[in-house]
């Protein structure tokens, strides 16, 4: 159920909730770096984002450019992702491929996850601030001030 | 709020990886600890680490915590010396030494220290963007 609010914040709220799925899992990852066999997992945030605003595409409020990289996601996946309300879709996750293989069957890659880590914590610093501003304007317009 | 999940992954990683230093310290403390009897002797002690998966559907089984699922014992041999001024030595004057390898536990011991920081960084992370969050709109 989408209200006025959530059109006005646009993509930024989904977004955001991605993102802090993608950094559970990759704090998953690096917490398991010395685990037996334990496979790294990622999210493709492009699917993700935009199974999670596929549903809100009828309400039209989403840019133009996402929904056309819906529709480029959906020529090449063989099985489309089908959005649900807190995209919450195992299809979403993909295990890593390992650069060098380990003997103990783990692929986590300390460096990798650590760069993957901290790039998600900016991109997840930049959608909070689109979101500080969004509501700041919002602020402004209600106070008058 | 999602991201408390966060909290308890590196937690689990933070408590795993202090088990291992642990033992690394103990085996470290031991490798000298020389029994006149093999079977008694010390023997090097290893961790041994298991996922925990996430239970829900989807996303939600994305948690993967660590749990130390029990100390495994090294089965090398004891390494015999001949040492007959000893007082521990045997009827032939050996001694036996644990099978601690003193090179490989340093190593052991810089991979969990810079784990253990690793899990650190992602917590001290996440806690301020949890902050952030905590502060929108205002």
């Amino acid at each position: 159920m989408r209200t006025t609010l959530d059109n006005y914040l646009g993509i930024h709220a989904q977004a955001l909730t991605i993102e802090a799925k993608r950094n559970e899992l990759l704090a998953a990852n690096l917490a398991n770096v010395d685990t037996p066999n334990y496979k790294a997992r990622d999210i493709d945030f492009k699917a993700a984002l935009s199974a999670a605003s596929g549903n809100s595409a009828a309400n039209g409020s989403s840019s133009l450019s996402l929904q056309q990289g819906n529709a480029s996601l959906k020529a090449t996946s063989a099985t489309p992702t089908t959005g649900t309300e807190n995209s919450g879709d195992a299809s979403l996750m993909r295990y890593r491929v390992p650069m060098a293989p380990s003997l103990d069957g783990n692929t986590v890659d300390e460096q990798l996850e650590q760069s993957a880590f901290a790039e998600n914590s900016v991109r997840y610093q930049a959608t909070l601030t689109f979101l500080n501003n969004a509501l700041r304007g919002l602020m402004t317009a209600i106070t008058g001030s | 709020m999602s991201s408390f999940k966060i909290f308890e992954i590196a937690g689990s990683g933070m408590s795993a990886q202090s088990v291992r230093l642990n033992t690394v310290a103990s085996n470290l403390a031991n490798a000298d600890s020389v029994s006149g009897d093999p079977n008694t002797v010390y023997q090097a002690k290893h961790p041994v680490f298991q996922a925990v998966m996430g239970s829900g559907a989807g996303l939600n089984a994305a948690s993967a915590s660590v749990s130390v699922t029990g100390i495994a014992q090294s089965r090398a041999a004891p390494e015999m010396r001949y040492d007959p001024g000893n007082p521990l030595a045997d009827a032939q004057g050996n001694v036996y030494a644990p099978n601690v390898n003193v090179v490989e536990e340093m190593a052991d011991m810089i991979s969990a220290s810079r784990s253990y920081q690793n899990n650190v960084e992602v917590l001290n992370t996440t806690r301020d963007m949890m902050l952030q969050t905590l502060k929108l709109g205002s």
